[in-house]
C-alpha cells in the first residue's frame, strides 16, 4: 500500500489540483458562447473590442442602439469602461459581433478607402446643446473642415464658439462623427481629444486620399 | 461597478473548478455559462459591497446541484461508464475526485466544494448552505476526513487497475 500517499495532507491546493481545467482555448469558447447568449437574451448592454489605428488601439463599444463610444488610447480603455459601467450599465462584455461593422470601416478608413461611417451611432452619453453640435458633426464633409464659429452658426447659435468647442472635445465617438475637422477660425488646429498630432494626421490622411 | 467582463476575466477560473468538482466536463461547461448567465442578469441589482466571488460560487454551487438532481431523475450520473462521454485521459485525476466527492453525505459536500474548491471562508460557507460558520466548519471537517479514505487510498489502486 502507497502509504505516502495516505500521509499526504488534504488542503484546498491539493484539492483544487486534483480538478483538471478545460485549457483557455476552451474557456474562451464558453465566453464567446455566454456572450451569444446574453445578446439574443438582451443582456449585452454594451458590447466592445478594441481597433487598431494609425494612432495606436482604439476602444470601440456599442449598446444595441448603435456605437455609444470610441476612445483614444490616451484616454485609458480601462477607465472608459468602468464610465461606461457606472453612466450606461455595468452589463459589458467584449465581443465581436455587434463591433464587426464599425471595426471593419475604421479600417477601411485608416486605410483611405472610406469616406463616410455608415453606423447607427448611440449619443444617450451626451445632451441638449453638446448633443446637437456632436450630431451635426457627420455633415462635415470628408476631406474638408469647417470652424467651430460656422459649426455655432450652422447649429443656429452663433454666439456658442466656446460651447462648440467645448462640445467637440466632449464627442463620444470620435472619429466615426468627425470632430476632428473643426478647426479654429484662423486655420489653427484647435484642441483634439486624441491629441492634437493626431487631429492633424487625421486631417493629412483625408488630403491624401 | 466592476464591467462584467472583468468578473468573468476575475472568476471564470474558481467557477469552472466548482462545477467540475461536482459535474463531468460536458455538465460543467453548461452549469458555468448558466452560472454567468445568471450572475449578468443580476448584475446591475448586485450591492457594490458584495463578494463577488462569493456570490458566483454560490450559484455555480446551486447550478451543479440542479444538474445533479435532474440527471438523478432520469439516469444516475454513476451508471454512465465516464468514457463513453468522450472523456479524455487528462480527466482521470478529477473523475476519481468528482466519484469520491458524489459519494459525501450532501452537507459534507458543499462544505467541502465552498470552502476548499471555491475558497470561501466559513462564513460565507455558512451563508451559501444556511447554517452556522461552526457547523459549515464541522461539515467541511467530516468532509475532508471521509475523502481521506475514500479518495486517497482508493486513488493508487483506481490507478493500477486500469
Amino acid at each position: 500500500m502507497s502509504t505516502h500517499i495516505k500521509n499526504v495532507q488534504l488542503n484546498n491546493v491539493e484539492l483544487a489540483s486534483a480538478i483538471t481545467m478545460p485549457t483557455p482555448a476552451h474557456l474562451d469558447a464558453l465566453r464567446a458562447g455566454l456572450v451569444a447568449v446574453a445578446d439574443t437574451e438582451g443582456l449585452l448592454d454594451i458590447a466592445y473590442r478594441t481597433v487598431d489605428s494609425p494612432f495606436g488601439p482604439l476602444l470601440v463599444a456599442a449598446t444595441a442602439h448603435g456605437v455609444v463610444r470610441v476612445a483614444f488610447e490616451r484616454e485609458d480603455h480601462d477607465r472608459v469602461l468602468d464610465d461606461l459601467a457606472g453612466t450606461v450599465s455595468p452589463r459589458i462584455l467584449r465581443s465581436g459581433r455587434r463591433t464587426d461593422a464599425v471595426a471593419r470601416q475604421l479600417d477601411e478608413y485608416f486605410a483611405g478607402r472610406r469616406r463616410r461611417f455608415e453606423v447607427e451611432v448611440d449619443l444617450q452619453l451626451v445632451h441638449g446643446f453638446r448633443r446637437e453640435v456632436i450630431a451635426h458633426l457627420a455633415e462635415i464633409d470628408y476631406g474638408s473642415t469647417a470652424s467651430y464659429a460656422a459649426v455655432a452658426r450652422a447649429v443656429g447659435n452663433p454666439a456658442a464658439v466656446r460651447a462648440v468647442g467645448s462640445a467637440c472635445s466632449h464627442n463620444p465617438v470620435p472619429v466615426v462623427l468627425p470632430c476632428h475637422r473643426v478647426v479654429r477660425s484662423d486655420g489653427s488646429l484647435g484642441q483634439y481629444l486624441g491629441g492634437v498630432e493626431t487631429k492633424a494626421a487625421l486631417l493629412a490622411l483625408e488630403a491624401a486620399a | 461597478m466592476q464591467p462584467f467582463e472583468e468578473i468573468v476575466a476575475e472568476h471564470g477560473e474558481v467557477v469552472m473548478r466548482v462545477c467540475r468538482a461536482l459535474l463531468r466536463p460536458a455538465d460543467a461547461d453548461d452549469a458555468w455559462s448558466d452560472t454567468f448567465l445568471s450572475a449578468l442578469r443580476a448584475y446591475p441589482d448586485l450591492r457594490p459591497d458584495s463578494n463577488v466571488r462569493g456570490w458566483l460560487v454560490t450559484i455555480a454551487h446551486r447550478k451543479a446541484l440542479d444538474v445533479i438532481r435532474k440527471s438523478k431523475r432520469v439516469d444516475p450520473v454513476a451508471a454512465v461508464p465516464e468514457q463513453s462521454r468522450g472523456g479524455d485521459v487528462h480527466e482521470l485525476p478529477d473523475h476519481d475526485l468528482r466519484d469520491a466527492l458524489a459519494a459525501l453525505p450532501p452537507k459534507q459536500r458543499a462544505a467541502v466544494v465552498l470552502h476548499y474548491l471555491g475558497d470561501l471562508p466559513y462564513a460565507d460557507v455558512a451563508a451559501a448552505l444556511d447554517t452556522s460558520a461552526a457547523a459549515a466548519r464541522r461539515s467541511a471537517a467530516d468532509g475532508i476526513a471521509n475523502l481521506r479514505t475514500s479518495y486517497l487510498s482508493n486513488l493508487p489502486e483506481k490507478e493500477s487497475s486500469r
